[in-house]
């Protein structure tokens, strides 16, 4: 890792911020590193997840919020179910993940891609359509041909809907989400 | 045992890609006598995707199917996939601590939901409510002759304060109701490590990479199946096999077969009724070494009662 200038780079206020939204106390983490010795996705993240811990301690806003691993972590709670802090350390990556969203910092663009066609996908249809978010994101990803090596396994098996299940109230679903980007704008 | 009977919500995976999950967990149900009534107009859970945007946005995605099942008069929410159930799970944990986020997630939600609903795992609700008692009556066909490995995946008793469920670090339960149906179950050391989620569209390397670890290790341990209770790691470890073989340099055909599936054979449904014809890996192999292994039971039985004759 590169040296760090503390005196011109530390954010008090970005660890506040981590440790309001997410109720937990960065600060108690003792950096013991038994999250990342458990960590399924630490071979993939360019900084291990107790090194997040402790950039989030000393206020390293841009590095953290601009990491992969933030956006890497499957939230698969190893950590948080071994932590002897009691810290909830899926929460805090969680939470670091949402405000690198708010802040359009993302350093993996193909997985924000991914859940936002996930989620229009439940807006539309007040349920996923599995073969339309795999189409969706090749095409907007760039990566046309993701998985179509599955295609010819699962498609003669005729368990795959070709059509949406448009579910009854998928208008109170649509609700939530325009409640919701309404009550950010009304907050700004 | 009187009549169990819960709320059901199968979830989206369940009425498409893992439609052999729904109908093997309906099935085992119909037999152990517990009523499945599914919510009316359930929506999706959110998943991964919706807490990566906001925890008030993701909870009330998931709470809209609470209140329903509220309306529904009932207490408890019962899901096989437990990613929904890590949704509702959540949503309840984090409306019960803090009143002020739980009504903000209600300003969200056409009707509300009043925090009085619980969610459980199927598994759960077989493994407490049902019994391995009440299970074993029912097999007629024990999974003798075969091994099989359970594999739990993250989110069934992980983190513990939500899941409230076995043992967040060596979990049981499944191990149980394997024995229970008669499979040999050997020590699998990778009954909870990750397989790599729902990264398999965006991230492929990172699921074959997990996902083949965990296959790798099943097949070490001596099994002949593995044995899931998730849609998604269902996926990864057999819809992905061959990506894992190519990318791991891997040779694995191991069949990868829902739990309600190993049961409902155990109960003598067909393999066509309990749709494990509708996997990737073929299961043919496994199904003749339980065919085997009921004969040379039936045959040593015989043989000791006329010995005794």
């Amino acid at each position: 890792m590169a040296l760090i200038n503390l005196t011109t780079s530390t954010d008090e206020n970005f660890v506040n911020q981590v440790e309001t939204l997410s109720g937990q106390k960065i600060s108690e983490c003792y950096q013991c590193g038994k999250c990342t010795a458990g960590c399924p996705f630490s071979f993939a993240f360019d900084y291990p997840v107790s090194q997040i811990m402790r950039l989030i301690q000393i206020g390293q806003k841009e590095i953290v919020l601009n990491s992969k691993a933030i956006w890497l972590c499957a939230t698969c709670e190893a950590c948080t179910t071994r932590c002897p802090c009691q810290i909830d350390v899926a929460n805090v990556m969680d939470i670091c993940r949402i405000i690198a969203r708010k802040e359009n910092k993302v350093k993996e663009k193909d997985v924000k891609l991914f859940y936002d066609i996930f989620l229009e996908s439940v807006k539309k249809h007040g349920r996923i359509f599995e073969i339309e978010i795999l189409m969706k994101y090749n095409l907007k990803s760039g990566k046309l041909l993701t998985d179509a090596d599955l295609g010819p396994k699962i498609l003669p098996k005729g368990k795959l809907n070709f059509f949406p299940v448009n579910i009854k109230g998928k208008d109170s679903v649509e609700k939530i989400f325009t409640r919701f980007v309404e009550g950010i704008k009304n907050n700004e | 045992m009187s009549k169990l009977s819960f709320a059901y919500y199968p979830g989206c995976s369940l009425e498409s890609s893992a439609k052999e999950y729904d109908v093997s967990t309906r099935k085992v149900a119909d037999i152990l006598e517990v009523e499945l009534i599914e919510i009316p107009d359930w929506s999706c859970c959110g998943a991964s995707p919706a807490h990566t945007v906001d925890h008030l946005f993701a909870s009330a995605v998931a709470a809209r199917n609470l209140a329903i099942v509220e309306e529904m008069g009932r207490d408890i929410l019962v899901t096989p996939c437990p990613e929904c159930l890590s949704a509702f799970k959540k949503a309840i944990y984090n409306m019960s601590k803090d009143d002020g986020f739980k009504k903000k997630v209600n300003s969200l939600l056409d009707k509300p939901f009043n925090l009085n609903v619980e969610a459980k795992s199927f598994l759960q609700i077989l493994y407490e409510d049902v019994g391995k008692e009440n299970i074993s009556k029912k097999v007629i066909k024990p999974l003798i002759g075969v091994n099989i490995v359970p594999y739990y995946g993250c989110l069934l008793t992980r983190p513990p304060d939500v899941a409230q469920f076995d043992d967040p670090e060596n979990p049981i339960s499944m191990d149980t109701i394997l024995e229970t149906i008669g499979a040999n179950v050997p020590y699998f050391s990778y009954k909870l490590e990750c397989c790599g989620a729902a990264y398999g569209v965006t991230k492929r390397r990172i699921v074959t990479k997990l996902s083949g670890d965990i296959l790798k290790t099943a097949i070490e341990s001596g099994a002949d199946a593995v044995a899931v209770a998730c849609p998604l790691c269902q996926q990864n470890l057999d819809l992905r096999q061959d990506q894992i073989n190519r990318d791991q340099g891997f040779d694995f055909h191991i069949p990868i077969l829902y739990i309600t599936q190993l049961m409902g054979l155990s109960f003598g449904l067909s393999a066509s009724e309990l749709m494990i014809d509708k996997h990737n890996v073929k299961s043919d192999h496994f199904l003749e070494k339980i065919e085997k292994g009921l004969k040379e039971k039936e045959k040593s039985e015989k043989e000791s009662i006329s010995s005794k004759n």
